[in-house]
């Protein structure tokens, strides 16, 4: 079976939509405990915030294990996070506020925690609707810069699970530990990008080396002097 | 020069053996949540029970009381909202000590030993002391009220409670005319009380009303519910039920209560003195900064209510704060 393939992302699909069955099966059975909103709430809740930070661990995932069959996961894990956070608000709406708009103009406009959350449904909203491949084709360049949405989408999502805590903030934390972690990953390896792209300049503008010795190699030894313009931060001296 | 109040001299331990005692529990309780559930050995300094300290006390005479007669409630304390199922209030809980999520308390509640209990009673009365439970209960009948509980986190219940009123025992211990407030304590014991462990709040738990909020006949302090003794994760064996005010002020196991001049310092003021007031009436106007508290959850409703002032006791209580900002003093 393909990492990638069709089987593989049917079964990621269907792996995600088990806490969907499981919250509707204990709906059924009485196995919400005695205030089934609230567990609603909270199960709906942490699944996007899971499902969405499992998104994110796609790109990391593929880099490390070389495996870019991986890829087409990320959009399902991002649509999943999207479906679990679409419950999310809808249950607030619903069963909190009854519907009155007026209410959830309230929450938003007076407490940030709710404006935090609903900031994040407004982000990936539009991800979601243009993880097509049709919408990829169409918007081309400009897809990857709206896609870079779900960065401040999650780092939102990570404030307001944080936030609704009352006094234990360890299973937010965790979260946001985890979050910290997935980003940290691609400010090193930007970072990294960044240098080795350097170092692709730095042979090409080099009088004396013509010949690339492969782009991205790691061990060159920076003489600042050698590239003037490119790099504002010479090796070894990083802001 | 008040009258002594009504305890045999020989169950009042020396207040000052009891206060060195304490500060040993909380010394070495402290040094166990430090150790994080290392050295079992240490940790264990913290199970004793307060009672153990009575050396100089009698051997305890009774059980604590298994709920005898009770007076049934009359009207005026008889909430006419139907009662929230026994087995949901019996395993919804709030209760840090025991876990911060709701079901944790029912979970952990087996680890509370609450046979023998003592509670001690300080500051500004006529004979501070050590007390057994039992003791300090009988000369009082128990009386059952049904009172709505509305939880700061906006959800609420109805619960027949099995207790006393509050002021009939402040009476009985003759305070002098400096005391203002009643400040609560519950018990610190980090393995009797496991999410103490964590310090996810200054423990042990502190709570206190203003002298008036404590006198009022509404106040009581309660030993049971459901006709039943109260289950550890309600707040075995003696808790606080204040039936206008916020949940989190209906202190839950509590084995120090404190006569004084000052306000008390409360566990979830020093918290997060933004969210959680020292009166925290209920009160539907003035929002949790992070929640509307306009309306409410019943448990087993679907939709929210609208939020009564003062949980529905404004006729009852609200001249307690006559001429004072609430929303200032929230």
């Amino acid at each position: 079976m393909k990492l990638g393939g069709r089987p593989a992302r049917i079964a990621v699909a269907s792996a995600g939509l088990i806490p969907l069955a499981w919250g509707l099966f204990d709906l059924a059975t009485d196995g919400l405990g005695p205030e089934p909103v609230e567990a609603i709430t909270h199960r709906t809740g942490s699944w996007a915030l899971r499902m969405l930070l499992l998104s994110l661990s796609i790109t990391p995932l593929r880099k490390a294990l070389g495996a870019p069959g991986l890829t087409p996961h990320r959009r399902t894990f991002g649509l999943l996070a999207f479906l679990y956070a679409t419950m999310h608000f809808t249950t607030y709406l619903a069963l909190d506020l009854d519907f009155r708009l007026g209410g959830l103009a309230e929450d938003i406009r007076e407490r940030p925690f709710i404006t935090v959350g609903f900031t994040v449904w407004v982000l990936l909203a539009p991800l979601a609707l243009t993880s097509t491949r049709g919408s990829i084709r169409r918007l081309g360049k400009r897809w990857q810069v709206l896609h870079r949405a779900v960065y401040p989408a999650a780092i939102l999502a990570a404030i307001h699970f944080v936030w609704s805590a009352k006094a234990d903030l360890l299973e937010p934390g965790i979260y946001a530990g985890v979050l910290a972690v997935l980003l940290g990953i691609r400010g090193v390896n930007r970072f990294g990008q960044k240098r080795s792209n350097y170092a692709t300049i730095r042979r090409a503008r080099s009088p004396d080396e013509t010949h690339a010795q492969g782009a991205g190699g790691k061990d060159q030894e920076g003489d600042p002097q050698a590239v003037p313009t490119a790099n504002p931060y010479p090796k070894g001296k990083t802001p | 020069m008040p009258k002594a109040p009504n305890l045999p001299e020989n169950q009042v331990t020396d207040p000052a053996l009891y206060l060195r005692r304490r500060e040993f529990l909380r010394t070495s309780a402290a040094a166990g949540a430090a150790l994080a559930a290392g050295l079992p050995a240490l940790a264990a300094c913290g199970s004793e029970n307060p009672s153990e300290a009575r050396a100089d006390a009698p051997e305890p005479k009774s059980p604590p009381p298994s709920l005898g007669p009770v007076t049934p409630a009359p009207a005026r304390f008889r909430a006419e909202d139907p009662l929230t199922p026994e087995k949901d209030a019996k395993s919804y809980n709030n209760f840090y000590e025991m876990g911060t999520g709701k079901d944790d308390p029912a979970r952990n509640a087996h680890r509370l030993r609450t046979e023998p209990w003592s509670v001690s009673l300080t500051g500004e009365i006529a004979k501070p002391g050590v007390i057994a439970l039992e003791d300090l209960l009988r000369p009082h009948p128990l009386e059952e009220r049904i009172y709505r509980l509305r939880c700061v986190e906006a959800w609420s219940m109805v619960i027949p409670w099995v207790g006393v009123p509050l002021g009939d025992i402040i009476r009985r211990l003759n305070p002098g005319s400096k005391a203002r407030y009643v400040a609560f304590e519950t018990l610190l014991d980090p393995e009797q009380l496991p999410g103490q462990k964590r310090r996810v709040l200054d423990w042990p738990y502190r709570e206190g009303l203003r002298m008036d909020e404590a006198m009022h006949p509404l106040t009581i302090l309660a030993v049971g519910m459901y006709g039943q003794s109260l289950p550890g994760q309600n707040g075995a064996p003696l808790r606080l039920v204040v039936p206008w005010k916020y949940g989190f002020k209906s202190i839950k196991s509590i084995v120090g209560i404190r006569l004084q001049a000052e306000e008390p310092v409360t566990a979830w003021n020093q918290s997060a003195p933004g969210e959680y007031g020292f009166y925290a009436n209920v009160n539907p106007e003035v929002s949790h900064p992070r929640w509307s508290q306009a309306r409410e959850r019943r448990i087993g409703d679907w939709r929210k209510r609208p939020t009564l002032p003062f949980n529905g006791y404004g006729e009852q209580v609200a001249a307690l704060y006559a001429g004072m900002d609430l929303r200032r003093n929230f």
